[in-house]
Order: structure tokens, then C-alpha cells, then sequence
């Protein structure tokens, strides 16, 4: 049987109806931990409630458009009228709008810029008094190794994204005597919808050093490591999950 | 100081009446570039020969109308220098919604808007350097500046994307990130702070506006032609 070492944990995931989101939901739940999953997609809502539902665990949905500063705000009071505290958010919600510069217009910056860096502000300011209450609390922002290293195509993505690393380190600086620990995740190419167009060519595959992609639950693993009291030393850092892509 | 000579060529600072801003604008000038300052207003005390236009970094219309006048004016812009920067800063569980907008418009959309402007200028003219103006802050993360830290930060992963974008196109897109710069802004914060600050740095001294110009005017140079998605602190070693 899984180590239940998150048991009686509260955890909110965003962006939870699919991919990476979902799997962390999942392995949290699997873990012990009471989920919130939230979304803005109703029906993905619904089916990805059920699913962590099965593993046992309570569970609830809360439909949250996290870019908009209030239903954030929402999101967290309704968590904690449910579950009474909120232990763990994981801000993984993310969308990408590519294009090269020179084509990349005001609504692809504005739309990336405030689902993916806004939202982390919006959830994380909104989480922050009750965990300060708690005196406990582990936030984990999902990033991107593009907010690291850059790519071409992507730089509204990758200022988001590199702006998480730089909110999370502020926000560990802060919340420190707390005992609230900030830390980020920074996938490489992992296998979910987002990147199902990209393909895999040989270029990219010759770029990672352990030679495959990824998959949604060894993200999820590691959010799991970034959430447990295993992890009670550990804020401020951004740790690369990317098969070795970026060094 | 390194000598160089910008002659026939074009520098854009954005947010050119400030301290550092200004620096800029007057080590350009006397490299002999012609310099175009943006800011909300002309300055009190403009510099002689710098040409003024006024623009709000944080509107992408604004900052297209100033592009075409700069373009119909001057024909080409060889250098662009994204200073313009605020902050507003707070404990994160106190900020809000207004002052998380202010600063991610000026500082991060705000050099959005002018990389998107120039870029397909640069593309077309097969020249260019685009130099960001970031912040330790923003590499390390700073107590009370949750908004400021992410701007900055931002900015880092703008530029190494640009950078690998306008590469083919012999641009070059580099970052500065300051530590603490003794502008007239600055000196006014409260005497601990700023001894706090100096304790930091190995070299026990703050840095002048103009060792932030210096570092800007060497990435536009052809010293640094080989130098790009580099970003280059500039802070007496205050983080190293």
C-alpha cells in the first residue's frame, strides 16, 4: 500500500482536471491527502473528482478560473469552509499561446502572462493568512525549464514562467518564520496534451540526456517529495524534473 | 573608462528620467549616438541634444504609435534599452490586485511591448541589441517585493527567449541586473536599510547610475558582439 505519509494533509491543486495537474492531484490523494481539484472545464471537473474520489480519499470540486483575482480568492475560502485548513497548493495552472515575436500579439502575452504568473499571485496571496494561522504550509508553483533557459517561440511562456522562480523565491523569503516552504518544480517535455502536437523528433530526444520525455507522474512524484515533511528543509529552490535537458 | 563610438547610430532608453535612466542616456550621448528618451513626460531638466517622446510602457498601442514616430523620424533604431521600471512594494499577504498590475505592466509588459515594436525592425536591418534592465531581486527573491521579484525575473526568461528568436538576425539580447544603485530615490531610504545594503557588497560601496550604464553601453558595443541571452550583474557582489 502507498505511504500514506499525507494523511489528514489538505491539499488544493489548480489546473487538476488533466494532465500533470491531475496526476499530482492523484498521487497527493494516494498519499493520504483531502483534494481540492479545480478547473475551468465542468465536465473534466466532474471526471477527474471521480477519479480521486476512487482512491479513497475526500475530495471536492470548485470550478476557478485562477487569473481572476477574486474567483482565487474563492477558491481558497471555499477550501477551508470544507476542509477547515489548507496544507498544501500546488499552483500547477498554466496555458500557452506561442509565437515568435515578431507575430505574438497583445492578447497571446496578456492570456499567458495572467493564467500562468498572475494566477500563482492571485491563489498564493489568497492562501497565505491561513497558512500563516496554521504555521504551516507548502506551496509548490509549477514552472518550466523554458522559464530557465528560454525557447524560441515561447517568450510569453517563458516570462511567466521564469517569473514564478522569481515570486517564489520573494515568497520563501517571507513566509520562512512561518514555517510556509516555497519551492518550484521545472518540468522539461513531459507526454500530456499541451505538448501532444509537438512530437517527438529525434532533435528533441538527442537534446535529453536520459533520452525519452516525461510523464505526468514523475512530476507528480516529485510535487509528492515537495509536499511531505521529507521535505521540511528544502525552500526557495527551483528543482529541474527534465530528464537532464537542462543543466 | 572604454572607449566607444556610437557614431550614426540610434539608442532608445525607456524610462529615460530617472537616475539610472539618465545615465544612460548621458554615456550614449557622449558616444556620440543619437539618443531618444521615452517617459510618461518630458523631463524638468532635459539633457542638451537628447530627443524626448512621450509613451506609456504599459500600453502596447501607446508604445506602437511612439515606435512609428521614432521609425518616420530617425529611420531605423540600432539599440534598445528597456529601463523603465517601478515598484510597489509590500508583504504579500498585504498587496494588492493594483499594485501586482502597476508593476507587471511597467516593468515585464512594458519591455514586452517595445521588444514587439523594434523586433521586426531589427529583423528587417539585420542589426540589433536589445538590453533589459532586470534586478538581483529578481534572481534571488527580496522580502516585500513579491510583485517587483516576479517583474524582474520575468524579464530574464523574455530576454534568453528573444535572444534565441533575433539570433539569426545578428541581434544581440542581454540583461543587466543592478544591486542597489545610489540614485536621489534611493538615498532617501531610511539609514538602516541602506547600511543593511552596503554590508552586502564586497566592494562596500553602492553603485553609481553610471557602472549600470557602462555594463549597458559595453552589451551594445562590439566588445560583447559574441555575448548573447547573457545577464550581466551589476552589484558590487551584493549576490553572488
Amino acid at each position: 500500500m502507498m505511504n500514506q505519509n499525507l494523511k489528514d494533509k489538505v491539499a488544493v491543486v489548480t489546473g487538476s482536471t488533466r494532465g500533470i495537474g491531475k496526476a499530482i492531484a492523484l498521487e497527493l490523494a494516494q498519499a493520504g491527502a483531502k483534494i481540492v481539484v479545480t478547473g475551468t472545464n465542468e465536465a473534466k471537473l466532474k471526471s477527474s473528482l471521480e477519479e480521486i474520489q476512487a482512491t479513497g480519499t475526500e475530495a471536492i470540486a470548485i470550478k476557478c478560473n485562477v487569473a481572476d483575482f477574486n474567483e482565487a480568492k474563492m477558491l481558497i475560502e471555499e477550501s477551508v469552509k470544507a476542509f477547515g485548513r489548507i496544507d498544501i497548493l500546488v499552483n500547477n495552472a498554466g496555458i500557452t499561446r506561442d509565437n515568435l515575436i515578431v507575430r505574438l500579439t497583445e492578447e497571446d502575452w496578456d492570456s499567458v502572462i495572467e493564467v500562468n504568473l498572475k494566477g500563482v499571485f492571485n491563489c498564493t496571496k489568497a492562501v497565505t493568512r491561513t497558512m500563516m494561522k496554521q504555521r504551516y504550509g507548502k506551496i509548490i508553483n509549477i514552472t518550466s525549464v523554458v522559464g530557465v533557459s528560454g525557447n524560441g517561440g515561447q517568450s510569453n511562456y517563458s516570462a511567466s514562467k521564469a517569473g514564478i522562480i522569481g515570486f517564489s523565491k520573494s515568497l520563501a523569503k517571507e513566509l520562512a518564520t512561518r514555517n510556509i516552504n516555497v519551492n518550484c518544480i521545472a518540468p522539461g517535455f513531459i507526454e500530456t496534451d499541451m505538448t501532444a502536437e509537438l512530437g517527438n523528433s529525434e532533435a528533441l530526444l538527442a537534446s535529453i540526456p536520459l533520452g525519452r520525455t516525461g510523464k505526468s507522474t514523475e512530476i507528480a512524484k516529485a510535487v509528492g517529495f515537495l509536499s511531505s515533511p521529507d521535505s521540511d528543509y528544502i525552500t526557495g529552490q527551483v528543482l529541474h524534473v527534465d530528464g537532464g535537458m537542462v543543466m | 573608462m572604454l572607449s566607444f563610438d556610437f557614431t550614426n547610430k540610434i539608442a532608445l532608453v525607456t524610462g529615460g528620467n530617472g537616475g539610472i535612466g539618465s545615465a544612460i542616456a548621458k554615456l550614449f550621448l557622449e558616444a556620440s549616438a543619437t539618443v531618444v528618451c521615452v517617459d510618461l513626460k518630458k523631463p524638468e531638466n532635459p539633457l542638451e541634444n537628447c530627443h524626448y517622446f512621450e509613451a506609456d510602457v504599459s500600453s502596447f498601442d501607446s508604445v506602437e504609435n511612439c515606435i512609428s514616430q521614432v521609425i518616420e523620424k530617425f529611420g531605423k533604431i540600432d539599440f534598445l534599452i528597456n529601463n523603465a521600471g517601478i515598484s510597489r512594494d509590500s508583504v504579500v499577504w498585504k498587496m494588492s490586485e493594483n499594485d501586482w498590475n502597476s508593476v507587471l505592466d511597467v516593468n515585464l509588459k512594458g519591455a514586452f511591448n517595445f521588444i514587439r515594436q523594434v523586433s521586426p525592425h531589427f529583423k528587417t536591418s539585420g542589426f540589433g541589441k536589445i538590453v533589459n534592465v532586470s534586478s538581483i531581486n529578481g534572481m534571488r527573491g527580496k522580502f516585500g517585493l513579491a510583485n517587483y521579484s516576479a517583474s524582474k525575473a520575468g524579464l530574464i526568461g523574455l530576454t534568453k527567449t528573444v535572444a534565441k528568436e533575433l539570433g539569426k538576425f545578428n541581434v544581440n539580447v542581454n540583461a543587466v541586473a543592478p544591486g542597489i544603485v545610489g540614485t536621489n530615490l534611493v538615498k532617501k531610504l531610511p539609514e538602516n536599510i541602506l547600511a543593511k545594503a552596503l554590508t552586502e557588497t564586497v566592494l562596500n560601496r553602492f553603485a553609481e547610475p553610471e557602472d549600470v550604464a557602462k555594463a549597458i553601453l559595453f552589451l551594445c558595443s562590439d566588445f560583447a558582439r559574441h555575448i548573447t541571452g547573457e545577464v550581466i550583474k551589476v552589484d558590487g557582489g551584493q549576490y553572488i
